[in-house]
């Protein structure tokens, strides 16, 4: 993002086209104020629910970077969302007696799971496809392995509970009401992010790593640190969503952290559409009530899911909503441009 | 001091033995699909406890014969259900992407693993031994009979593999369709049998190991293949997956790796690292390899083009 070396010229500029597609704004911002008045008259347990879609919608766009615009699989996700969540559980509770702001927590977790990216990815950038999935994984397991055994530090798998009440500037997040409120303002943000980076040179260098790498690398992108940068905003946007995670449920336990977590992150984004921000969120909330609807089942919950994710696949093996339906084909469409 | 090494070298043998022919079915289905069969693991689960219902349904616990009858049938039952599985679940989106037929796997393992639960219930089950028992001392190290035929079976299983893919003509045709499935197909082979034999002799292979593992405890729960699948596939990942010498060479290795490191880590730092951190031996060993030989140990260099998703995502 300097400027001195850019990643790549930019080619297609959407700079003529200076006028605000004001119908296409409001149709983006009525979907959270429509949630903020749904939660408004939901009980507790469907507000839980509803706060959980949210959390994993941030996450599968955070994930979606990576994902979805380089072309990466990163099979170990949930490594970060940990690192995020401990950093809440260790700074802010009884633990080691430290009770750090929410607010500086929300940026330390996301900055060292940013960190932690970075230094995942120095290594491990140089190998591809399947390879990389792989060592993901295991990085995700080592994470998990050590939040396990590390009992000085973590507690071991008892897990770290009474975890302080987060308090942002006054306001104090108990309910799951407060929650949905930080969480759409977390996802609207996460979400203008992710799209900017669709539409930004980054974005731009980022399709080009996905689609040939070599021919990027001949046009003078920097792959390795394009890959590196988009490790690390991924990362960082995992470590913010364990944060508010571990506020959530003051309690943390390396239960929550399994390798099946990063299969469901990765799921919403496939489910949904990859590489589309949309598909994020609509991956999100199937991928979270339809375990939720099939509570009645009780025993045969786990059978069904598992049945309804592989007709979901067999019929659209490439996601509900195509990359090319994104934020900014409903702004061209409802904005009358182009 | 030797007596201890001979015991951890059998230790490593036995549990060596079972990660490579769990490893051999992850192994073969990537080498000719380059597809992550995370149902595998699950049909381990099943093999384990389908072997359980026969021999209480025979009634033949504890018979040599019976134990090599309960195997011949639950290897059978579960390739078939391996068979299945790939043609409900994977062949529909072969072509497709990557992905989704990974995705699918994950669907499907969960489905075979919430199947064995409602079957078998939730609460792990005291597992018969189909092993005879015994045991016998080899200088100073104690071998029990259960050991021994563990590993007997897995050599006959692998050298049995290994005949049947080099030596005959269906082999053949598996290697060609692993090779190239569109060149295969040229020459008349058809990938789709190819491909279903595959998937009938990872699964069965597996299954057996079900058997094995849980009588070699005397316990198996639903929930077991999951940690045991993930070890096999990294011994598979450790010896260069799609190669079939490489899962078995990495099945031992991983076995030895684990077995060693967690018997001697706590001594050699003082108790720092205990055996607690035996699951993070295996996961290290894997980075470390495929850092620095991503191939495997014995995997042939397997080019960008079929590596890289491109297109699929």
């Amino acid at each position: 993002m300097s400027a001195k070396k850019p990643w790549c010229t930019r080619v297609t500029s959407d700079a003529k086209t200076t006028h605000i597609p004001w119908l296409g704004a409001a149709v983006l911002l009525l979907l959270p104020v429509a949630v903020l008045i749904l939660g408004q008259f939901l009980p507790t347990y469907p507000l839980r629910v509803l706060d959980m879609i949210l959390l994993y919608a941030i996450l599968g766009l955070g994930l979606n970077i990576v994902v979805g615009y380089a072309g990466l699989l990163d099979l170990g996700f949930v490594a970060f969302y940990a690192i995020g969540a401990y950093s809440w559980a260790l700074l802010a509770s009884g633990q080691f007696d430290i009770h750090l702001p929410f607010w500086l927590v929300l940026i330390i977790g996301a900055g060292l799971a940013g960190i932690a990216g970075i230094l995942l990815g120095i290594p491990v950038l140089r190998l591809r496809g399947d390879y990389l999935a792989i060592v993901t994984l295991g990085f995700g397991e080592i994470i998990r392995v050590l939040m396990n055994n590390l009992d000085g530090l973590t507690n071991g798998p008892q897990g770290i509970a009474r975890i302080d009440e987060a308090h942002l500037f006054g306001w104090t997040l108990s309910t799951p009401l407060d929650f949905l409120y930080l969480l759409v303002g977390l996802l609207i943000i996460a979400f203008l992010f992710v799209w900017r980076i669709e539409g930004s040179a980054l974005g731009t260098a980022l399709s080009a790593v996905r689609e040939d790498q070599d021919a990027a690398r001949g046009c003078g992108i920097d792959t390795t640190r394009v890959k590196l940068v988009a490790f690390c905003t991924s990362a960082m946007i995992g470590g913010a969503g364990g944060v508010v995670f571990a506020a959530m449920q003051r309690f943390v336990s390396p239960e929550s952290f399994t390798f099946w977590e990063s299969l469901v992150i990765v799921l919403v984004i496939v489910v949904g559409g990859l590489g589309n921000p949309f598909g994020a969120i609509l991956g999100a909330t199937l991928l979270i009530l339809i375990p939720e609807m099939l509570r009645a089942w009780a025993d045969y919950r786990l059978l069904l899911y598992g049945i309804a994710l592989v007709l979901i696949i067999l019929s659209r093996p490439r996601g509900l909503l195509p990359r090319a339906y994104g934020p900014s084909w409903l702004m061209r469409r409802l904005g009358g441009g182009r | 001091m030797g007596s201890v090494i001979l015991q951890q070298t059998i230790n490593a043998l036995t549990v060596g033995s079972i990660y490579a022919l769990i490893a051999l079915g992850y192994t073969m289905v990537y080498g000719v699909l380059r597809l992550i069969n995370f149902a595998h693991s699950e049909l381990f689960t099943a093999g384990a406890f389908i072997g359980l219902g026969l021999a209480g349904a025979l009634g033949v616990s504890g018979h040599p014969f019976a134990g090599v009858l309960v195997g011949v049938i639950t290897f059978v039952i579960v390739g078939l259900i391996g068979v299945s599985v790939e043609i409900v679940a994977y062949r529909p989106l072969r072509g497709t992407s990557r992905l989704a037929p990974m995705l699918s796997a994950l669907g499907m393992a969960v489905v075979i693993q919430n199947a064995v639960m409602l079957i078998a219930g939730r609460r792990p089950l005291i597992y018969p031994s189909f092993l005879p028992n015994g045991v016998v001392e080899i200088f100073g190290a104690i071998v029990t009979y259960k050991q021994i035929t563990i590993f007997a079976v897995a050599v006959i299983l692998m050298v049995g593999l290994e005949l049947f893919v080099n030596r005959t003509n269906l082999g053949v045709r598996i290697r060609a369709v692993a090779e190239n499935a569109e060149t295969a197909s040229l020459v008349g082979i058809n990938p789709n049998t190819a491909i279903s034999l595959i998937f009938f002799i990872g699964p069965g292979l597996g299954a057996v190991a079900g058997i094995l593992y849980s009588s070699f405890y005397g316990v198996a729960s639903f929930t077991m293949g999951f940690v045991i699948g993930m070890k096999a596939f990294t011994a598979a990942i450790l010896g260069g997956i799609g190669s079939i010498p490489g899962a078995v060479l990495g099945g031992f290795l991983l076995g030895a790796i684990e077995t060693f490191a967690t018997a001697w880590m706590p001594v050699l730092t003082g108790g720092l690292i205990g055996t607690e951190y035996r699951d993070i031996f295996a996961f290290s060993v894997l980075v470390l390899i495929l850092l620095f030989r991503p191939a495997g140990l014995l995997g042939e260099h397997v080019s960008e083009e079929t590596m890289v998703y491109k297109s699929d995502f």
